[in-house]
């Protein structure tokens, strides 16, 4: 028999990671805007994205439908959890995503008013993602089956330092993408953006690991550390952890390295490493919860029946969605510089 | 009534579902008019159906943005304000919601961005590939949620366990459910005819402005336009009230309360009068200021004479529908679907005649129906989404057991934000469009001149006067 819930909850987590490095680049260009020189430089970075933000934005609503069907006490539990970083996010997204078509339709002053719109939308929402993210790890309070904590539970400096980390990283994978998609001025540009980023990203990450071991006893027990006592550590717990720190640290250095030797592929790849060994991370100190710490991904599991009725679409569909998106991809290939070379 | 976390999430459903529903009725069968117009461009190589699609392309851009971003928030909203809801019944209904996500929003938002962008990196064949892909793509999704949605209306295929949840026992019966067939058909009759009358109404205007200029002769592209919308809705009006009365009836069958608050019958009873008019008062249990047609209320729900037809007082009050909705929202909706048969069969009439272009005042009701789909689109929904209350589920669960355990001050916070986001983000969105439709599909379709400001992300810059059918 097959583990569906199992198989559910890796599908989810793979659908949010996509989503968050998909979508990441989407939202650090929107993160990066305020910093562009000038118009035209904003119009070819918005058009590094434009053919394909709205296929990446869908990840994230197959990762909250994808919950809502798999795990629908998860879901239930969640969304009321966090409901106003959720509204923010929304209204974060609305922004961003109108201001895609609506700031090359408005002349002068409405074109200022939609290129602040998709730079505030895509802060907002990284902040807003930051926020959940935070909350998330501290652990959401639940009682008989439902939400019992208070509406302000996600707002704690904690969470907020996830947020700076968040909008620091989407930054990162933003700029990297830039450099990747342009040439020239822009190009040195997004170098110097990915390299500041980079070093944000380093010590945001730093500084959200420690003060996850601080602050959660019960993820710093999962790494091996025993915050209650003398700070005794157990390696044999933490030893097979530390691949995924280094794995983040290799990433670090293929931004760094390969930016400053003028290549303009591998910094994107160094960034894609750098979140793929937070998300490890960060799976390997919850996993099972789907709610920490309430419930695990049995526990809030959708009956057998709807889990294999999806798992049959999904194994039919999501290949052909992965081919034409991969497809999609490679039609845009390439740089992107002024209009007319993004046309041809 | 009181001002509490369930009904903020009311109207906040309302208000949000109401401002999403108007993109995806539009859009729907505007996607299927990009294809059919990219289909005609390619077999007969007229420039007029190119010219045609790039204006249109546009506005469908403009409008399937405004549709996603307001649906994202739909997608989340079943858990931030109904989570009790997908607790009991995610079991269930979660499936249905997937399925659109993995057979419809991929296959749309994906190929949108080639039909957009994708002029110069594809043939035209690959693009008109993704122009009917993207078509597909919304009707497979109004598929899902007319399932999901009708589901609620008629429930079937689960069982209830001992804590509460639902579990399907026949998805096959979950997702065809007895409504689906006839609401299905009824909503995207309904998209199909609102936009046949917001492209017959954008063309009737260029139209007169044609004729104001005089001297203008043959097939100009807002002609063409003209009599493709008008044909549409001479052909679908009609069937439109052949599956409203379908949905009708099967809603009389599953849902005789809905029927009742629709009608205004309060007593149950044999020869049921016709109310084309009242004001249903909840309190009194009756209606004010009747006018009415004796003996013919049975045949327009299509039984005989002495078949009794329940009133709304077969119910306790708590389970009543809220008649007030359902009666005027209804009546508005067949008000709007006979003026939208009238239109299509003079306009048919006038094309035969070939006086279609020299009528201003059939050319001038056109652009007045213009937004009438949408105003019966909303008005339909209204009816069958109020009639289904006290429920969310019906007979199953109800509205006020559906709602998040979240606090009255969250809920008006995020009323008061999406109410602001809304209005800017509508304002501008329909600013656009109209102002794209006043220039109309030629204008529109012109190059910008040498140091014209030109938009570098609208779709038209993606295909320059000089790309023709067979040229990579």
């Amino acid at each position: 028999m097959l583990d569906l819930p199992l198989i559910w909850a890796g599908l989810i987590a793979t659908a949010v990671l996509l989503y968050v490095t998909l979508d990441g680049f989407d939202l650090g260009i929107g993160i990066l805007f305020p910093f562009a020189k000038s118009k035209e430089d904003r119009d070819v970075m918005m058009n590094t994205v434009a053919p394909v933000w709205d296929g990446n934005e869908t990840w994230l609503v197959l990762g909250g439908g994808g919950l809502l069907a798999a795990f629908p006490l998860a879901y239930s539990v969640l969304m009321p959890a966090f409901y106003l970083p959720i509204v923010l996010m929304l209204a974060g997204l609305i922004l961003r995503g109108v201001a895609f078509e609506f700031r090359f339709r408005a002349r002068n002053r409405g074109r200022k008013f939609w290129t602040q719109m998709f730079a505030t939308g895509s802060i907002v929402t990284a902040l807003s993602q930051g926020l959940i993210l935070g909350g998330f790890i501290q652990g959401v309070t639940v009682e008989n089956d439902r939400f019992a904590g208070g509406p302000f539970d996600w707002f704690t400096p904690y969470t907020l330092l996830v947020a700076a980390g968040i909008v620091a990283g989407y930054a990162l994978l933003g700029g990297a993408w830039l450099m990747m998609k342009t040439r020239d001025n822009l190009h040195s540009d997004a170098r110097r953006w990915t390299l500041i980023s980079s070093a944000a990203v380093g010590g945001l990450l730093a500084a959200v690991s420690v003060a996850t071991l601080l602050v959660h006893p019960r993820i710093a027990l999962r790494w091996g550390f025993d915050t209650s006592a003398a700070m005794a550590i157990d390696w044999a717990a933490l030893a097979p952890l530390l691949a995924i720190p280094a794995l983040g640290l290799a990433g670090f250095g293929v931004v760094v390295v390969m930016a400053r030797r003028g290549s303009h592929h591998w910094p994107f790849v160094g960034a894609l490493l750098v979140f793929l060994s937070g998300y490890i991370g960060l799976a390997a100190s919850f996993m099972p919860y789907v709610v920490p710490y309430a419930f695990d991904f049995r526990q809030a599991a959708a009956p057998e029946n709807a889990l294999g009725l999806m798992l049959v679409g999904t194994v039919l569909i999501l290949p052909a969605i992965l081919g034409y998106t991969a497809w999609v991809y490679w039609v845009f290939r390439g740089k992107v510089d002024t209009e007319s070379g993004y046309h041809h | 009534m009181e001002l509490d976390a369930l009904l903020l999430s009311r109207l906040q459903f309302a208000f949000t579902v109401a401002f999403h529903i108007l993109f995806p009725a539009f859009t729907i069968g505007l996607a299927a008019f990009l294809a059919v117009l990219e289909g005609l461009w390619l077999w007969t190589k007229r420039d007029a159906f190119k010219v045609l699609y790039l204006f249109w392309v546009k506005i469908f851009a403009l409008s399937f943005g405004m549709g996603v971003v307001s649906g994202v928030v739909l997608s989340y909203q079943f858990g931030t304000n109904w989570s009790e809801f997908i607790r009991l019944t995610g079991g269930v209904i979660g499936p249905l919601l997937a399925y659109e996500v993995l057979t419809a929003f991929f296959l749309e938002a994906s190929f949108l961005g080639v039909m957009l962008f994708g002029w110069k990196k594809v043939g035209p064949k690959l693009h008109f590939l993704a122009t009917v892909l993207v078509a597909v793509g919304t009707t497979l999704s109004a598929f899902w949620i007319l399932s999901a949605n009708s589901w609620m209306q008629t429930p079937q295929g689960f069982q209830i366990m001992a804590d509460g949840t639902l579990e399907a026992t026949d998805f096959m019966q979950v997702i065809f459910n007895p409504s689906l067939p006839t609401r299905l058909a009824h909503m995207l009759l309904a998209a199909f005819l609102t936009t046949g009358l917001v492209v017959g109404a954008a063309s009737a205007y260029q139209v007169l402005k044609e004729r104001a200029k005089g001297t203008v002769t043959g097939w100009t592209e807002s002609r063409i336009a003209l009599v493709m919308a008008v044909g549409l809705v001479a052909v679908l009006a009609p069937l439109q009230l052949v599956a409203g009365h379908a949905s009708g009836v099967v809603t009389h069958e599953y849902q005789p309360a809905k029927t009742a608050a629709i009608e205004g019958y309060w007593e149950s009873r044999a020869d049921q009068p016709l109310h084309l008019f009242g004001i249903p008062d909840r309190d009194a249990q009756k209606n004010h200021f009747e006018v009415s047609i004796p003996g013919i209320g049975n045949a327009i729900q299509g039984l005989p004479r002495e078949t009794v037809i329940k009133g709304l007082n077969e119910w306790p009050r708590e389970d009543q529908p809220p008649p007030f909705i359902p009666f005027f929202g209804f009546r508005i909706m067949v008000g709007l679907g006979l003026l939208m048969i009238g239109l299509g069969a003079t306009g048919a009439f006038l094309i035969w005649r070939r006086k279609l272009f020299e009528t201003p005042w059939f050319l001038r009701f056109c652009v007045v129906m213009g937004p009438s789909g949408f105003i019966a689109v909303l008005a339909g929904w209204m009816v069958t989404e109020v009639g289904r209350q006290p429920w969310v589920v019906q007979g199953v669960l109800k509205t006020r057991d559906a709602v998040s355990p979240v606090t009255t001050g969250e809920v008006a916070t995020s009323l008061i934000a999406y109410i602001l986001v809304y209005s800017v983000v509508f304002t501008a969105g329909a600013l656009f469009i109209l102002r794209l439709m006043a220039e109309g599909p030629v204008a529109g379709a012109a190059e910008p001149g040498p140091g014209q400001d030109r938009a570098p992300g609208s779709p038209l810059v993606k295909a320059p006067a000089d790309t023709t059918p067979g040229d990579a």
